[in-house]
């Protein structure tokens, strides 16, 4: 797996807004209002953005908060790509009206590295081959920090860490070496845990 | 093609009561579509073909969360998503087969947020947790600015993806009576694969039996089966008050035949449907006899 660009990290200004298209956005008839000021906390930085209220979490991230390291796969929640924390849970920022995510907490794939140390979990995909093309990795590691948040110390049998990645395929990896790194990264904080 | 969703709008109450006045409110153009944690609606959106222009965001009303455990049963507010009904501890031991339609739903990423009420509204006959919310006789409480109402599930579906709903009514609740003591529950999806499939045939089976093993109570309910979900009524007939037999059985399953109404389409056929449906059905029965031979 790459590492995360440093410039994706921790941007501290706030997200502007992208300069209005030429041609403003069709509004409906009706009049409801085409635009909302989103702002919500990603990554553990405080972001704000106009957006349209259904725009899609995902785009927002990618689009107006640059961050692209949540991908966009099936574009209905079958793939697990775009998998965010919302509040701690895993989601498929797909399926995610940006409205819904106002005031909320957000964790992507960037948020999982300080600076450049990659994350124990990052480290372990890398360690045990368990990234091969890349780009489920985003996902797989986003809900396998949900799975190890939810374990709390506990290193999560085969069986559970499978049901946990239901939601993520992988075409590369025949998923074993998934299943050993996220084990064997819950067998780590088992050990520091105790240390 | 994705549906241009700048164009859309969304409402977004602070209260229940400024959501019902917003679903009353026309002003002369369509009503607003309510949307929960949009987990099939956006799959609608991102194919292009969004249900609504003006949508109405249910997800932050807090008076629509949380479940009430009572005496009789449990009241689950509409924004219950599967993964509090999987995680509750309560719903696991007294409603082992709605915890165990909640763990099926899609994944973690779509439990997360999918809400019971999203599922029932939502109305698809292959929707996972209503043959369990119908097998156990659940009332669907809505409320609209004209009062509230409470409907049988079994009541609900009058069409395929019709609701007994008036237009303006909001579904704010669910209660789900606990099963009597000693009666047996199996909840059973059969899909393409183990996660993330939507069903071929999914079923919820509740059976109280007198000590003599013939059945006193028995729900037989269906999804993927016919336009709505629905309770194999004459099989249940055939099994209330019959001993325990291979041949009671059999009865049931013939009776399950003509009870349901399956179709080939993009999941499956006609006949795989019934066959597997009446496999289900007789292993349930099964299951429930032998805790008669061994008494």
């Amino acid at each position: 797996m790459k590492r995360a660009p440093a410039t994706a990290k921790r941007v501290k200004r706030e997200a502007t807004a992208r300069p209005e298209p030429s041609v403003a956005p069709r509004r409906p008839r009706n009049g409801a209002a085409a635009r909302m000021t989103l702002e919500l906390v990603v990554n553990g930085t405080r972001r704000r953005a106009s957006v349209p209220p259904m725009k899609r979490l995902l785009d927002v991230l990618r689009e107006e908060l640059a961050l692209p390291g949540t991908k966009e796969g099936c574009g209905e929640g079958e793939c697990g790509a775009c998998t965010v924390l919302i509040d701690g849970r895993s989601a498929c920022a797909c399926l995610v009206p940006a409205a819904q995510a106002h005031g909320a907490r957000v964790v992507t794939v960037e948020g999982l590295a300080r600076g450049a140390r990659l994350s124990a979990l990052q480290q372990a995909f890398i360690d045990m081959g368990a990234a091969q093309c890349g780009i489920c990795t985003p996902g797989m590691l986003v809900t396998s920090m949900e799975l190890l948040q939810r374990c709390a110390g506990r290193v999560p049998g085969e069986d559970e860490v499978r049901e946990a990645l239901a939601g993520n395929l992988c075409r590369c990896t025949g998923y074993q070496k998934i299943v050993d790194a996220v084990r064997e990264v819950a067998r780590q904080r088992k050990r520091g845990a105790r240390a | 093609m994705r549906s241009a969703v700048s164009t859309l709008g969304l409402v977004r109450p602070k209260t229940l009561n400024d959501a019902l006045r917003a679903m009353a409110a026309t002003n002369g153009g369509p009503r607003l579509t309510p949307i929960a944690g949009g987990t099939d609606l956006y799959v609608s959106l991102n194919a292009g073909s969004p249900p609504g222009t003006r949508y109405l965001d249910l997800w932050g009303l807090r008076e629509l969360r949380g479940v009430r455990v009572g005496r009789a049963g449990v009241t689950l507010g509409a924004l219950t998503t599967f993964r509090d009904i999987r995680d509750h501890v309560v719903i696991r031991k007294r409603l082992p087969s709605l915890a165990a339609a909640a763990a099926e739903v899609g994944a973690w990423q779509i439990q997360n947020r999918a809400t019971i009420a999203g599922n029932i509204a939502n109305a698809s006959p292959a929707g996972d947790s209503l043959p369990v919310l119908l097998a156990h006789d659940a009332v669907v409480h809505v409320r609209s600015v004209r009062g509230d109402r409470a409907i049988a599930f079994s009541d609900l579906y009058t069409g395929y993806r019709a609701l007994a709903m008036a237009p303006d009514e909001l579904i704010v609740a669910v209660e789900i009576p606990f099963p009597a003591a000693g009666a047996r529950m199996a909840f059973r999806k059969v899909g393409t694969r183990r996660a993330q499939s939507i069903s071929k045939v999914v079923f919820c089976g509740v059976l109280h039996a007198r000590r003599d093993g013939r059945p006193d109570h028995v729900r037989l309910a269906w999804g993927s089966v016919a336009p709505v979900t629905l309770r194999a009524r004459d099989a249940e007939l055939s099994l209330l008050g019959a001993l325990p037999s291979p041949g009671a059985r059999d009865s049931a399953r013939a009776a399950l035949t003509d009870d349901i109404a399956p179709i080939d389409d993009i999941r499956s056929t006609r006949d795989y449907r019934v066959t597997v449906a009446g496999n289900l059905l007789d292993r349930f029965l099964q299951w429930t006899d032998e805790r008669y031979r061994q008494n």
